[in-house]
């Protein structure tokens, strides 16, 4: 989990273009929206490719969307939470 | 017929900045990315500016650098500052990374600067301009064009004033010339004309 938040943090500065942000930047439980980092509503839909590029995990239900881009660490639960099993 | 004055210039050029004729920075090695992050502490902070693609980059950076000493949102009504700008190669550089994202997964940060006159929302978010806009493409600076369209908005009294010229990026090439039009003159001023235009466009 820790390792995966550190990736996400890095994913999310290289695909958002966050380059006057460091990784350590970005607090763990910090709100990624509005408040915080200050991401705006094209972020989000960025946010989403993300997940479904580098972890292949879908945003089902947008209604979700809130709760899962609510921070580094809600995303990377919801990725555990979400990945598919690797095949054997 | 009025005569109006541009009371200051930002030419972006050949990896150098100049405004009102002084050389602020020159950077011949980086790439037009890398430029464009370098000369971004020259104005103040704005963290959106990482954001936007290059062809907004350019334009908000010479906006800064322009109006960072006098800007006429404190002179004028929002509604009363105009934003005409043109360019060649439209917003080119930007549809072409969008297409090759299509390959995988299309970036939507990447689509919504898909149009020209994306930059000129974002210069007038950044300086809260409310008033006219409009791009215009054409094969190359067009001053004879542009003076006769800002002058028509200053006769008519719907502007005060307009920030106006010429935003071109397209992969490493750039050129830049933007200008601040008004009806009375200021310390920096020459002629909103197409000769006196042309020949600051030519100097720098």
């Amino acid at each position: 989990m820790e390792q995966l938040m550190q990736t996400l943090k890095v994913q999310i500065i290289e695909a958002l273009n966050l380059r006057h942000l460091k990784p350590e930047d970005i607090k763990d439980d910090e709100p990624l929206f509005v408040e915080g980092v200050g991401l705006d509503s094209i972020d989000a839909l960025e946010l989403i490719v993300l997940l479904q590029q580098h972890y292949g995990v879908k945003v089902e239900d947008p209604s979700q969307g809130p709760q899962i881009f609510r921070s580094v660490k809600s995303m990377a639960e919801y990725i555990e939470n979400n990945k598919k099993p690797q095949s054997a | 017929m009025m005569k109006y004055f541009v009371n200051g210039f930002c030419r972006i050029n050949n990896r150098k900045v100049t405004v009102n004729d002084i050389l602020i920075y020159e950077d011949h090695q980086s790439s037009f990315y890398d430029f464009l992050l370098k000369i971004y502490p020259l104005g103040e902070i704005y963290p959106k500016y990482y954001k936007m693609d290059n062809l907004s980059k350019a334009g908000v950076i010479a906006s800064e650098l322009l109006l960072q000493n006098e800007n006429p949102n404190q002179k004028y009504k929002p509604e009363d500052i105009a934003v005409v700008l043109s360019n060649h190669s439209s917003s080119l550089d930007t549809d072409l990374r969008y297409q090759k994202s299509t390959e995988k997964i299309p970036s939507p940060a990447l689509f919504v600067y898909t149009l020209p006159n994306i930059v000129i929302g974002e210069i007038c978010i950044r300086n809260k301009f409310k008033g006219e806009n409009a791009f215009f493409i054409h094969e190359a600076f067009n001053p004879e064009y542009m003076v006769k369209y800002v002058d028509l908005l200053l006769q008519n009294n719907q502007t005060e004033a307009c920030l106006s010229g010429w935003v071109e990026v397209l992969g490493e090439n750039h050129d830049v010339f933007l200008y601040l039009v008004e009806k009375k003159k200021s310390d920096y001023s020459f002629n909103h004309s197409m000769e006196d235009l042309l020949k600051k466009y030519n100097n720098y």
